[in-house]
C-alpha cells in the first residue's frame, strides 16, 4: 500500500472523509471579506500611508516607545516587589499585616487606574510638603512634593501601586498552590519559615506565577496609555497624539502608537510562549542542567509538574 | 534494654491530649521510647497513632501534657515557677532539627533532583559547606542503594526510590531519633521490602526510631517496643511477642485478626 511496500498495518482504512461544505463556504466568505479589509486599509486616502511612514521613525515618537517601556517595566518592577509582600503579608498570622494587605487590595482594585493616576498627579496639591521625622511628632526633613514627585515618578508610582493589587492576588493564588506537605516536610527538616519560603515555596509557586505575570506585562504595556491622566506627556501615546493634532491628521498618528504598540505586544508575546514553555505547560523539553552523575532528561520546571505539587489555577489566566 | 535503668529517655511523652476543633483525638497518651530502641506504634485508622508522631516533632501543638525528647521539652521553655513561655518559631526548628521524619507521601522537594533533596538542609539549616554536603549526601545515598539516581528529579524515581531518598534526607541532618509517618503505605506492593530493607538496616544500626505502620512482620523482626492504639489511647503495649502473638486485650486481638 504505502511507498516503500513496508506498510506496517496491512489493512490500512483509506476511507473518504465526511464532507463539509459549509466550512468551504465560511471560509470562502471570511477569506472575501479579509481581502476587503486589507484593500481598504491599503488604498483607502484617509489614511495618509506617506504620513504614517514619516511619523513612524520619527525622534519623538522613537521616545514615545522608550518611554513607554520604561513606564512598563518600572511600574510592573515597583509591582512585582510590592505584591510579593502583599501576598506573604496576607498569609501571614498578623491580623494586622492581613487586613492591610486585604484593604490595599481591594482599594486599589476597586477603583480605576485611571483615577488613581489623576490622583497621583494632584497629589501635590494635597500634601504640599512631604516630611521626614517621628509620626506625630518632630520633623527632621521636609521636602517640597511637587519636586520629589515628578509627573514621571506619579505615573511610575501610580501604575505600579495598582498593578501590586492584581499580582499580589497572582502571588497569593500561586503560593497557596504549593502542596502543603512541602512546607511540613521543610519544617521537619528544621528549617526556618522565611528559608522554607525562599527555597522550598517560591521557586515551586514560580510555575504558577510566572506565567499570568507576563500577561500582566503585556497588559500593563496599553495601560501606560493612560498617564497622560498625570499628566505625563512623553510616552509614545502622548507622543503621537500631539503630532496628530498638530499636522491635523489624527488617523496615521493613530495608526504610527496602534502600529508600536503591536510590534511591542508581538515581541513580549513570543517571550511570554517561552515563559510558559519554560514553567512546565508546554513540553518541558529545555535543556538538562549540569550536575549529578548522570544528566536527567527532565527539566526542572517540568519536575515540578511532573512531581504534582503544585496545582494549576484556570482562574489565574488574565487576558492582556 | 543496653540504656541503664535511670538514663534519660530519648522519647517521654506524658498525658499528651490533642484536640482538633471538638474533635478529642488523643486522650491522654504516654509514650517512652529508650535511647537505640525500635518502636512500633500499631492502630486502626483513626485511632491517632499518626497525630501522636506529629506531636514528636511540633507538626502538631499538643492542646495537654508534655513531650520531652531527650529530656528538653517540646515547644516551651518552663520557668522557676514551672509556668510555660512557648518558643520562638527558630528554637522551635532548632528543636525539630535533631528528629528526622519521613512521611507517608514522601514530599521530596520537586525542583530538586535526589542529591539536592538530601543536600538541601545541611547547608540551609546547619550552615554546612555545600562541598561537605554533597560528600554526606553522597554516602547517604550509595547507604540506601540510589548511587545511580542522585541526578534524577523525585518524577523520576519510584516510590520505593523515593522514599528512600526522604530517608537519606531525613538522616543528613544526623538526627539523633527517626519518625516513620506510614512510610510503605503510599507504596506499590512490590516496593515495600526495599524501603523496609533501609529501615532494618537504620534499625541495625542503632537509630531510636518511632514507626507507624500497618507492616506486622516488620514490627515482629524489628521492633523492641510495640504499641497499640485506639480511639486515642494506648490500648495495649510491650515486646513484640507478647503484643503481636499474645495480646491481653479484646481490641488488640480483634485489630490483628484482620491485619494478619
Amino acid at each position: 500500500m504505502s511507498a516503500t511496500g513496508h506498510d506496517p498495518v496491512p489493512n490500512r482504512i483509506h476511507a473518504r472523509p465526511v464532507p463539509r461544505p459549509g466550512r468551504w463556504i465560511a471560509a470562502a466568505i471570511l477569506a472575501v471579506l479579509a481581502a476587503m479589509a486589507v484593500h481598504g486599509l491599503v488604498t483607502n486616502p484617509n489614511f495618509h500611508w506617506d504620513v504614517f511612514f514619516t511619523y513612524v521613525r520619527d525622534v519623538t515618537v522613537i521616545r514615545g516607545v522608550g518611554w513607554t517601556l520604561v513606564l512598563t517595566f518600572g511600574s510592573m518592577l515597583i509591582g512585582v516587589v510590592l505584591a510579593i509582600a502583599l501576598a506573604i503579608m496576607r498569609r501571614s498570622d498578623n491580623p494586622v499585616l492581613q487586613s492591610v494587605s486585604w484593604f490595599y487590595i481591594w482599594l486599589f482594585r476597586g477603583t480605576p487606574v485611571y483615577t488613581q493616576l489623576v490622583f497621583w498627579g494632584l497629589i501635590s496639591v494635597l500634601y504640599p510638603k512631604l516630611s521626614l521625622g517621628i509620626p506625630f511628632g518632630p520633623e527632621f526633613l521636609t521636602f517640597d512634593t511637587a519636586t520629589v514627585i515628578t509627573a514621571f515618578w506619579a505615573a511610575l508610582l501610580g501604575l505600579g501601586l495598582n498593578e501590586a493589587a492584581y499580582l499580589a492576588e497572582i502571588v497569593r493564588a500561586g503560593l497557596g498552590s504549593v502542596d502543603k506537605g512541602q512546607e511540613e516536610a521543610a519544617r521537619a527538616l528544621g528549617m526556618k519559615e522565611s528559608t522554607i519560603l525562599r527555597r522550598i515555596v517560591i521557586p515551586q509557586a514560580m510555575r504558577v506565577i510566572v506565567p499570568p505575570t507576563g500577561n500582566e506585562t503585556i497588559s500593563m504595556l496599553k495601560t501606560t496609555s493612560l498617564v497622560l491622566a498625570v499628566p505625563f506627556t512623553l510616552d509614545l501615546t502622548f507622543a503621537t497624539n500631539a503630532i496628530g493634532n498638530r499636522i491635523f491628521m489624527p488617523i496615521p498618528l493613530l495608526v504610527v502608537s496602534a502600529f508600536w504598540y503591536l510590534l511591542i505586544t508581538s515581541i513580549l508575546m513570543v517571550g511570554q510562549h517561552y515563559l510558559e514553555q519554560y514553567y512546565g505547560r508546554g513540553s518541558g523539553s529545555e535543556r538538562p542542567r549540569r550536575g549529578g552523575p548522570r544528566r536527567p532528561r527532565l527539566g526542572r520546571q517540568a519536575a515540578i509538574k511532573a512531581g504534582g505539587t503544585t496545582k494549576d489555577d484556570p482562574f489565574l489566566e488574565v487576558t492582556p | 534494654m543496653t540504656a541503664a535503668p535511670h538514663s534519660t529517655p530519648m522519647v517521654d511523652v506524658r498525658q499528651a491530649h490533642k484536640m482538633f476543633g471538638d474533635l478529642h483525638v488523643l486522650k491522654g497518651v504516654d509514650l517512652t521510647v529508650r535511647s537505640g530502641e525500635v518502636c512500633v506504634v500499631l492502630g486502626p485508622s483513626g485511632s491517632g497513632k499518626s497525630t501522636l508522631l506529629r506531636c514528636l516533632n511540633e507538626l502538631e501543638v499538643l492542646t495537654g501534657g508534655s513531650v520531652r525528647i531527650d529530656g528538653e521539652l517540646l515547644g516551651y521553655r518552663e520557668d522557676e515557677s514551672g509556668r510555660l513561655h512557648r518558643l520562638h518559631p527558630t528554637a522551635i526548628a532548632r528543636q525539630r532539627a535533631k528528629i528526622g521524619m519521613v512521611f507517608q507521601r514522601f514530599h521530596l522537594f520537586p525542583h530538586m533532583t535526589a542529591l539536592e533533596n538530601v543536600m538541601e538542609a545541611p547547608v540551609q539549616v546547619l550552615g554546612r559547606s555545600k562541598a561537605e554536603a554533597r560528600a554526606t549526601a553522597t554516602e547517604l545515598l550509595e547507604r540506601v542503594g540510589l548511587a545511580d539516581r542522585m541526578g534524577h528529579y523525585p518524577a523520576q524515581l519510584s516510590g520505593g526510590q523515593q522514599q528512600r531518598v526522604a530517608i537519606a534526607r531525613a538522616l543528613a541532618m544526623d538526627p539523633e531519633l527517626m519518625l516513620f509517618d506510614e512510610p510503605t503505605s503510599a507504596l506499590d506492593p512490590e516496593l515495600v521490602g526495599e524501603v523496609l530493607a533501609v529501615m532494618k538496616d537504620l534499625a541495625r544500626g542503632g537509630m531510636t526510631m518511632v514507626v507507624v505502620t500497618h507492616e506486622i512482620g516488620f514490627a515482629r523482626e524489628v521492633a523492641d517496643h510495640v504499641v497499640f492504639m485506639d480511639e486515642g489511647v494506648v490500648v495495649e503495649e510491650g515486646a513484640p511477642a507478647a503484643v503481636l502473638d499474645a495480646p491481653r486485650e479484646e481490641r488488640t486481638r480483634d485489630f490483628l485478626s484482620h491485619v494478619l
